[in-house]
């Protein structure tokens, strides 16, 4: 790792011929490993030491006139080349250079020196459209080995399988099970000894073209077409240049650009390829994404790590222990100097033991855990966060070329009639229409990416689900944001997904997921969605407080009926909602349970927000499940089920001694008003509850819960005179000095009611229970008869059936009707 | 002087290392209990695998360190197991990680000392008895932690008939296995290192960084000469008993013996043991046990990673710590409940009340948690209906 670069700059030219294995008649070709670090030194040393009049690089020609951005002050690697055709911004590819890819220090170095720097890849205006035959976009997308890895946009083409991974076989055959470790530990981990610049190059060309010979393109068929390509650019570059060329490609490709081929039979495999008008532009980039879990795939799960390997002068391995130690004391760790020379001798050690010439990423994690992290794996997460990875963000400078994204929203407002203007001025929108609804759409997107174009506002007219009201203002601060915003994807729908997905997995509360979730049915991001429900069920798993849960829950039936409206796809929604309700059943009846009169009252809150929720969840649910598949009747029953599970749950708040009188109240009310307990029955645990042995305070608030708030319990203790009897004599029971402590909670109770209700009540109770009890049954109001003329009530039927829509009299009708009588 | 030490406590220490103190060589203390071995309920790592180190130690060609009988890498080999050149075939002893071994292995030979961690049943003394008679040839200088080990465990003891009759000298000295270790550049243990009151877990970190026992009685110390190292063995559920200091803990490479990756490993593993013990008890073998079996797995699996086994919903993880070991007991009681009260196969009833007793270890906030995955989880799976009958009359 040592003594590689000025020294390697061996001035007689002699040598360096030599050096070049006999190769010196033609173009110096330097096979590389996309993104690693020794292969990136090594063409650093190797230029240096050939010093050629050109560099030509693997990499999409229309870029050409980009290579002088990078020189810009600006440009800060991890940045990406992103070509995409000039209509259809989601048909785009990406390049991505971090500062130790090989093709980076080419360019750069050609940069410095002054020399032309040219990319030889096929054209992106074929390879963008070559994929549209069979959904593999870039045919450069080989297998998972470095090769070519740079080049691959993230989709891994169906033909996978059948081409080899040239890394594979031959580290196979040097005996490694990991092609990657075999790479790191031949090619990555070699210093560059003096003098022998071209060393690795020579000898990886060899052992490529051994299998070139033996596999052919090894299935990767566009490959050839590719390399024809390359092979014209090298030579055009020969006739201007001489044999001072230098060549940075994927070792795979060496063997082929060696290879001599006439210029016709080249010409004649590029001949008929399809064409689009392709744009390009350099865009930021991230570690993250250079990353293989990001699913942008460029190919490496180390960025960090490489990233460190490269800019480390020396002593690679003390110094990431020490950047490591940095990052755990940072984090509150107690991490002495001993540890990190404990740690660098044990990865030493280790990769001894394992036969490998210098520790590697494994080795040096295997050390941290067990030295730094004592075993566990918490701690090592982070470092494989910050560091392995690395949160780096590339920086692109402003006179690069406008990113699709910003080319996407302008097409998209041209189409809307949706003008960008300065001015603020109102948009009221009927969802009803296509053009509005889309144009909601576009705000809704535009607003989770953070251009905040327009604002919510409320609507004047009419509040109708179909109306939406904005507020729109384009401020030139919002250009830069769309600039931003242009990391996430190249249109704004699939920005605008990419974003909700890293919001939801970046979202902590339980509360910003339902609201995520809303707002990506509004903006209708269907690809979204799932991600944003997956999380949601893990957050709710998760979350211990019934409370967030329960406050959750009725935001989220909420977008399921919302969603209904718009007739988006719901099922998963409806999942979750289920999942959350079974989840708040669970946990509810405990969270009541020992709880002072602030914390009951709020709770006394969920289980109302809860109630309602359920009682939509059984409707929607049911509605939304299509009829006639065995599947969906089976969620149908699971999900009509729910209530009845809400139900029993209910009943255990109503009868279980420990929970607050406010919550018992109203889980008997709940339950009465929805059929679930008979009027006799609620009368009983009326009356257990405001018996003698029950502290008063608990008996008014039990009121409180049962016939308060704006639930219309006046009117039940109008028409069911046994439970007002109940109130009635509880109240006059209560002693004295009782009494000033029941009373502000009374208050509360009835001072709620309508005047109407509050004067019937007052009316009732001024008769007094003895005239009650009596004719109870036979009581009426003066001037009607005591008793229901049923014939001239039932002339009523008809029109009542014709307006509730109804074919006959229901039970609940019935029910009703007797509790009025 | 330590006189007013208790004498009880010393005299086990002092009858135990009698015949090693008597003795000059190894090899008369090798002979000396060798008519007993094949009566052994359970013979030392070294007996039982002798032939397997032999071949191994012969075959090795690789570089050692000091006093090691064989190679780190032969070590390796020796717990993961696999074939010799010469076709002699190493059994696994061992089945998990490889990396884990290989750190273990390596801290050996390093001068750092080796803490294996894990919930209880993850293999972790067995790991270290096999790891010292691979690396020393020995795995009995074996030091059991208690809440009563005394500092004599660990540095040593008087022989107190010596020395009244001779006063304070080397041969009234009753050496601790760790002491033995470091004079003998062998490999010590200490299992249950957490359970080990504070003050003397302390002895270990001046033998640790400085690798000498002072003897201030004698005036003298014993050095620790090349090949010394020690391996403990502590619980990771347990860290409330004792926690190591931070003094003690830097002198450690700490190593996590996990549980077992995949759930076909942890089924083979607990009707594998269930079956041995089931012999033992003279309990009937059930013959549709293995669905069972496997239930009990995907339950405990379930909890302990916190999300289900197709990776789609996450659950809360109850407080205890549900290990194979404790699979294998609430299998074991389940078979001796069909066997005497049921029809003797293994029915989900048999096992239910077993599972509720493993996962509500906390009464309220265990219990929840366990509704939760009854609801969420059992309810919905298919074939799942008499298990989640069966746990709803236990729970309810």
């Amino acid at each position: 790792m040592s003594g590689f670069l000025p020294e390697a700059a061996a001035p007689e030219s002699t040598h360096v011929a030599d050096s070049r294995g006999g190769h010196s008649d033609g173009p110096l070709l330097l096979g590389v490993r996309h993104h690693g670090p020794g292969s990136a030194r090594a063409v650093r040393a190797a230029l240096q030491a050939a010093r050629p009049r050109v560099v030509l690089v693997e990499g999409p020609p229309e870029a050409d006139a980009l290579i002088a951005l990078a020189a810009d002050e600006g440009m800060q690697p991890p940045v990406a080349l992103l070509a995409h055709v000039v209509d259809q911004p989601g048909r785009s590819a990406f390049w991505p250079l971090a500062e130790f890819s090989p093709e980076w220090v080419a360019i750069r170095w050609a940069l410095e020196h002054d020399v032309p720097a040219r990319f030889i890849d096929l054209p992106a205006t074929h390879t963008l459209v070559w994929g549209r035959e069979d959904e593999a976009p870039d045919a450069s997308a080989t297998p998972s080995g470095p090769e070519d890895a740079a080049q691959a946009p993230g989709e891994s083409s169906p033909d996978e399988a059948l081409r080899i991974d040239p890394l594979a076989v031959l580290a196979e055959t040097a005996g490694y099970d990991d092609p990657e470790r075999w790479w790191e530990d031949v090619i990555e981990h070699r210093g560059v000894q003096d003098g022998e610049a071209f060393g690795p190059f020579a000898v990886l060309a060899e052992a490529m073209g051994a299998l070139r010979e033996a596999y052919g393109s090894g299935g990767h068929d566009r490959d050839l077409v590719r390399e024809a390509y390359m092979r014209l650019q090298v030579r055009t570059a020969q006739r201007e240049f001489g044999d001072d060329v230098a060549v940075v490609c994927g070792a795979w490709h060496v063997p082929a650009l060696r290879r001599k081929a006439t210029v016709a039979a080249d010409r004649a495999l590029l001949r008929g390829l399809p064409k689009a008008k392709v744009a390009m532009t350099w865009v930021p980039w991230t570690h993250r994404r250079l990353s293989r879990i990001s699913g942008y795939g460029a190919g490496i799960d180390s960025p960090g790590w490489y990233g460190h390997l490269f800019s480390a002068p020396d002593r690679p391995i003390e110094r990431w222990m020490t950047k490591v130690a940095g990052l755990l004391r940072d984090e509150d760790r107690i991490i002495s100097s001993a540890h990190v020379i404990e740690a660098v001798r044990l990865a030493d050690t280790l990769a001894a033991m394992r036969g490998r010439p210098l520790p590697g990423l494994t080795e040096t994690t295997d050390a941290v855990r067990a030295v730094m992290c004592e075993g566990s794996d918490v701690p090592l997460t982070l470092v494989h966060d910050r560091l392995v990875v690395g949160d780096v963000l590339g920086e692109v400078p402003a006179s690069a070329p406008a990113v699709p994204l910003q080319r996407d929203l302008a097409r998209l407002q041209r189409r809307l009639r949706l003008k960008p203007e300065a001015l603020e001025r109102e948009l009221e929108l009927d969802l009803r229409k296509e053009n509005d609804a889309e144009r909601s759409r576009l705000l809704h997107r535009l607003r989770l990416l953070g251009i905040e174009w327009g604002a919510p506002a409320e609507s004047r007219g009419s509040t109708g689900t179909f109306r939406e009201a904005w507020r729109l203002r384009w401020e030139p601060e919002l250009a830069v944001r769309v600039a931003e915003a242009g990391v996430w994807g190249t249109t704004v729908l699939a920005a605008a997904t990419a974003k909700a997905e890293a919001d939801a997995v970046a979202a902590r509360a339980l509360a910003d997921v339902t609201a995520l979730a809303e707002r990506c049915l509004l903006a209708e991001l269907p690809d979204a969605l799932p991600v944003v429900m997956r999380i949601l069920a893990d957050r709710a798993a998760l979350d211990a407080d019934v409370g967030h849960l329960a406050q959750a829950l009725p935001a989220l039936v909420r977008s399921l009926r919302y969603g209904d409206v718009r007739g988006t796809g719901t099922h998963a929604l409806a999942e979750v909602a289920v999942g959350l309700a079974e989840r708040v059943f669970v946990g509810l009846p405990p969270a009541c349970a020992a709880l002072d009169a602030e914390a009951a009252e709020e709770m006394r809150g969920h289980v109302d927000a809860v109630h309602g929720a359920v009682g939509l969840l059984g409707e929607v649910a049911t509605a939304a499940v299509p009829a006639g598949e065995a599947d969906g009747a089976r969620a149908a029953g699971t999900r009509s089920g729910i209530r009845a599970r809400w139900h029993s749950v209910l009943r255990t708040l109503a009868t279980r001694d420990t929970i607050p009188g406010v919550i018992r109240g109203r889980a008997v009310r709940l339950l009465l008003d929805d059929g679930e307990l008979a009027q006799d029955e609620a009368a009983r645990l009326m009356g257990l509850v405001l018996s003698p042995g029950t502290a008063p305070g608990d008996a008014a608030a039990w009121i409180e819960g049962f016939v308060g708030g704006g639930s219309g319990g006046g009117m039940l203790l109008v028409h069911d005179e046994r439970l007002l009897g109940l109130v009635d004599a509880w109240l006059t029971g209560v002693p004295a000095d009782a009494f000033t402590d029941v009373l502000p909670l009374l208050r509360r109770t009835f001072s709620a009611y309508e005047p109407g209700v509050r004067r019937t009540l007052g009316e009732l109770v001024r008769r007094g229970p003895g005239v009650r009890g009596n004719a109870a049954p036979t009581s009426a109001p003066p001037g009607f008869d005591p008793e229901l003329d049923t014939e001239r009530a039932d002339a009523v039927l008809p029109v009542l059936h014709l307006l509730l829509g109804l074919d006959e009299p229901t039970a609940t009708d019935d029910n009703d009707l007797v509790g009025v009588s | 002087m330590p006189v007013s030490v208790d004498q009880t406590s010393v005299d086990p220490s002092r009858n135990e290392s009698a015949p090693a103190n008597t003795s000059a060589s190894a090899d008369t203390a090798a002979q000396a209990p060798a008519g007993k071995k094949d009566e052994a309920l359970r013979p030392h790592a070294e007996d039982a695998f002798a032939a397997e180190l032999a071949a191994l130690a012969a075959q090795d060609d690789r570089p050692r360190p000091a006093r090691w009988r064989m190679s780190p890498w032969a070590v390796a080999t020796y717990l993961l197991g696999g074939t010799l050149p010469d076709g002699t075939v190493i059994t696994p002893k061992y089945v998990g990680p490889r990396r884990i071994v290989e750190v273990a292995v390596t801290t050996l030979a390093t001068d750092r000392a080796l803490l294996l961690l894990g919930v209880p049943g993850t293999a972790k003394t067995w790991v270290s008895e096999h790891l010292a008679a691979a690396v020393s040839g020995d795995s009995t200088l074996l030091v059991q932690g208690t809440a009563g080990t005394p500092e004599e465990a660990i540095r040593y003891g008087w022989n107190y008939a010596q020395l009244l009759a001779h006063g304070p000298s080397r041969d009234a000295l009753v050496p601790s296995p760790v002491m033995r270790a470091m004079s003998e550049g062998m490999t010590a243990r200490v299992e249950e290192l957490t359970r080990i009151p504070a003050d003397v877990q302390d002895t270990l970190i001046t033998i640790l960084s400085e690798k000498t026992l002072p003897i201030p009685e004698l005036g003298q110390e014993v050095q620790a000469v090349r090949g010394f190292n020690l391996i403990a063995t502590a619980n990771d559920r347990d860290r409330g008993v004792n926690d190591l200091s931070s003094a003690l803990r830097r002198r450690f490479n700490t190593v996590v013996l996990p549980l077992p990756e995949s759930a076909d490993a942890e089924v083979d593993i607990v009707s594998r043991r269930v079956d041995q013990m089931g012999r033992s008890l003279d309990l009937p073998t059930a013959p549709d046990g293995i669905d069972e079996i496997r239930r009990v797995v995907t339950v405990f699996r379930e909890l302990r990673d916190g999300v289900t086994a197709d990776g789609r919903t996450k659950l809360k993880s109850p407080s205890g710590t549900l290990s194979t070991a404790e699979a294998i007991s609430v299998v074991t009681n389940g078979l001796a409940l069909a066997a005497h009260f049921g029809d003797g196969v293994l029915r989900p009833s048999d096992v239910a009340a077993g599972i509720l007793g493993a996962v509500v270890r906390d009464p309220a906030a265990d219990r929840v948690i366990w509704q939760e995955y009854l609801e969420a989880v059992v309810r919905e799976r298919d074939g799942w209906k008499d298990f989640y009958r069966a746990c709803r009359e236990v729970s309810a």
